[in-house]
């Protein structure tokens, strides 16, 4: 089991301002699997996400990744499991304008302290992984949309992470483009890799093999009539 | 390290106007301390110049009573001070610091040298040996100088300088006419001048006051004839030369010892070395202490300056939320973030300081040019107002560095 939690509870804010985001979060996740996540916007989709990426912590509640409680593992240790185990997805690319396809893909090898020559070995064969091989020394805004995205899964797989996080990956995509990054997705799901993903379209998620709702903060394993 | 540095000229570059309005104040305040701190230095150099003299480091050691020099004209000499000859003058030679030696004897001019109605209000009178004028690096103008038997026979004959030519002779030619010294006739035989390299300048109240003894009109005799104007006893001084402007001092210590050693019996009357680069010094410390006030004054914009940065650096940070957010995501610990923004605003500086010591040292030309001040840059100053910028830099760069380190990933990313 590489994803474990049990009654996870968000809240934010303190006193009589407090806003409770997630209510008793309760899952399982096998590595290996491809889950979606829907719901509509503000049910706390993103709060889950950003837990299961450590980038926020829960408020009560053990989240267990890859057998490891990492609860107040602090800023260093978390920093080096997003690192090496977690890859990040996210709607708007978050590219480095500034940077080439292959250095915005070879950004977290830097992190990571991978020497500079293997870094570009690593970046160049992520970039071909994803079909842009043609497209490695250019910058985000020559790209396309979806080429962008493409560089951003580059980015996020370049470290054989055990994990995928999609935080809507296509929602700024033409459908087609949707379509290649959804294959893209397909592809590293038969190749093992752990995704989960949140969208609110419905094609989108039927893409993956099990299907996850929140609604105001509960997860529900049933879409809510 | 070398990434953070890359992503510093990125940012810097990405906005030019910025940066550069931002380098200003940086620029500003360094170029006023390099301007500032380079003309105190070249007015120290030209007091040092003007008093000491450059290339003609003479020292006078002469008694003193107490503070103040002894005027044997009017003042008591004491029975344990013995009569100076030129016997001891291969003692003194002998100081490593010293070059050359005279020895002397004056006294004050005041009312003593006439020509018809002409006389001399102020000035000097020197009983010299063959070596005063070279030890003095004077040189003659017009006539010669003494010879061998103006000594040995106790000749009535002077040498006198350009500022008592124009008292007395008004601009004639002075070589061959006789002034009355003390009521007796002596045949003027020429005309001396300080060698070039000395030129006085006074520009205060203090230079006039350290100059007058020594500019004021001199005559030379030879000392052979000095007793049958004044007394067989007055005591005599000795002037040395030291082989640079730093051995003054200390040539000036050993010959004054030298001669006390000569003294049977001790009091408060003491050969003592009348020390103008400690004159020089104190001259110095004056001017510098009113200037330092300056040196301050620029710090203050140099602090203006860096609080520009700061200033800079928050906007920055606040712009660049989703940027620190995706790197946090991406694994980037919080050190790497604080260590990014803070090498920007440590190139920021640095970048203004050099472009200042640019700007300081043209400040300092033009100062140097307006005012005849030389231009003097420490390149020890220069490199301290680097380290200081860059010091400024890191300073008043590590709130905003320290702020983007603490953003929490997720507000950050959710920003765009």
């Amino acid at each position: 089991m590489i994803i474990s939690l049990e009654h996870i509870e968000k809240t934010y804010g303190t006193g009589n301002n407090r806003v409770p985001v997630l209510h008793d979060v309760n899952l399982a996740v096998e590595e290996g699997e491809y889950i979606a996540i829907m719901g509509p916007s503000g049910s706390g989709k993103s709060t889950l996400m950003n837990i299961l990426g450590y980038l926020d912590e829960p408020t009560a509640g053990v989240y267990r990744f890859d057998g490891a409680d990492n609860a107040h593992a602090g800023d260093a240790r978390m920093a080096a499991i997003r690192n090496e185990k977690i890859g990040f997805v996210f709607q708007s690319f978050h590219l480095m304008q500034r940077r080439r396809a292959w250095e915005n893909v070879a950004l977290p090898l830097l992190y990571g302290n991978v020497p500079r020559k293997e870094r570009k070995e690593r970046a160049e064969a992520a970039l071909i992984a994803v079909g842009l091989q043609e497209r490695m020394d250019f910058y985000p805004n020559q790209l396309s949309g979806g080429q962008c995205q493409r560089v951003a899964i580059a980015r996020a797989m370049c470290t054989r992470p055990k994990l995928l996080l999609a935080d809507e990956p296509t929602g700024a995509l033409d459908s087609k483009a949707g379509q290649q990054i959804m294959d893209i997705f397909d592809t590293l799901h038969e190749q093992g890799m752990t995704i989960v993903m949140i969208t609110h379209e419905r094609a989108v998620a039927e893409r993956a093999k099990r299907i996850l709702y929140i609604y105001d903060g509960w997860l529900k394993e049933e879409p809510q009539e | 390290m070398l990434e953070n540095i890359r992503e510093a000229f990125d940012g810097i570059w990405s906005h030019k106007l910025r940066s550069a309005l931002t380098m200003l104040g940086i620029i500003i305040g360094i170029a006023s301390i390099i301007a500032i701190s380079s003309t105190i230095m070249g007015t120290n150099e030209q007091i040092k110049q003007n008093l000491v003299g450059a290339g003609n480091n003479t020292v006078e050691v002469t008694l003193y009573q107490g503070d103040y020099p002894l005027d044997s004209s009017y003042q008591q000499v004491p029975e344990y001070v013995t009569v100076l000859t030129g016997d001891i003058l291969p003692d003194i030679t002998a100081i490593d610091e010293v070059e050359d030696a005279s020895l002397y004897y004056r006294r004050d001019a005041y009312e003593m040298v006439w020509n018809g109605a002409e006389r001399l209000n102020q000035g000097t009178i020197y009983g010299v040996d063959d070596r005063f004028m070279a030890v003095n690096g004077y040189v003659l103008r017009s006539g010669r100088g003494f010879l061998p038997e103006d000594f040995s026979a106790c000749k009535k004959v002077a040498l006198i300088d350009r500022a008592v030519s124009e008292t007395l002779f008004l601009g004639e030619s002075p070589v061959n006419k006789t002034v009355e010294i003390s009521g007796e006739p002596y045949v003027v035989i020429g005309e001396f001048t300080q060698s070039s390299a000395f030129t006085p300048t006074i520009t205060s109240i203090n230079d006039y006051f350290t100059y007058t003894d020594h500019s004021g009109g001199k005559v030379l005799i030879p000392g052979t004839t000095w007793p049958t104007l004044f007394a067989y006893d007055q005591p005599a001084s000795v002037m040395v030369r030291a082989g640079s402007t730093d051995e003054m001092t200390e040539a000036g210590k050993q010959t004054a010892a030298i001669l006390n050693s000569t003294l049977t019996g001790s009091g408060d009357v003491q050969y003592k070395s009348k020390d103008l680069l400690e004159q020089a010094k104190k001259l110095q410390e004056l001017s510098s202490a009113t200037n330092r006030q300056l040196i301050w004054i620029a710090s203050i914009s140099l602090l203006v300056g860096g609080i520009g940065v700061m200033n800079i650096m928050l906007v920055s940070v606040t712009e660049r939320t989703g940027e620190i957010g995706l790197k946090k995501a991406l694994g980037a610990p919080k050190g790497r973030i604080s260590g990014q923004f803070l090498t920007e605003a440590g190139v920021l500086t640095a970048i203004g300081g050099i472009l200042g010591i640019l700007v300081g040292v043209g400040l300092a030309y033009v100062v140097s040019r307006v005012s005849g001040v030389p231009i003097f840059i420490s390149w020890y100053i220069v490199a301290a107002t680097v380290v200081f910028s860059v010091v400024v830099g890191l300073f008043f760069g590590a709130v905003p560095a320290v702020q983007a380190a603490r953003l929490n990933p997720i507000d950050a990313l959710r920003r765009e």
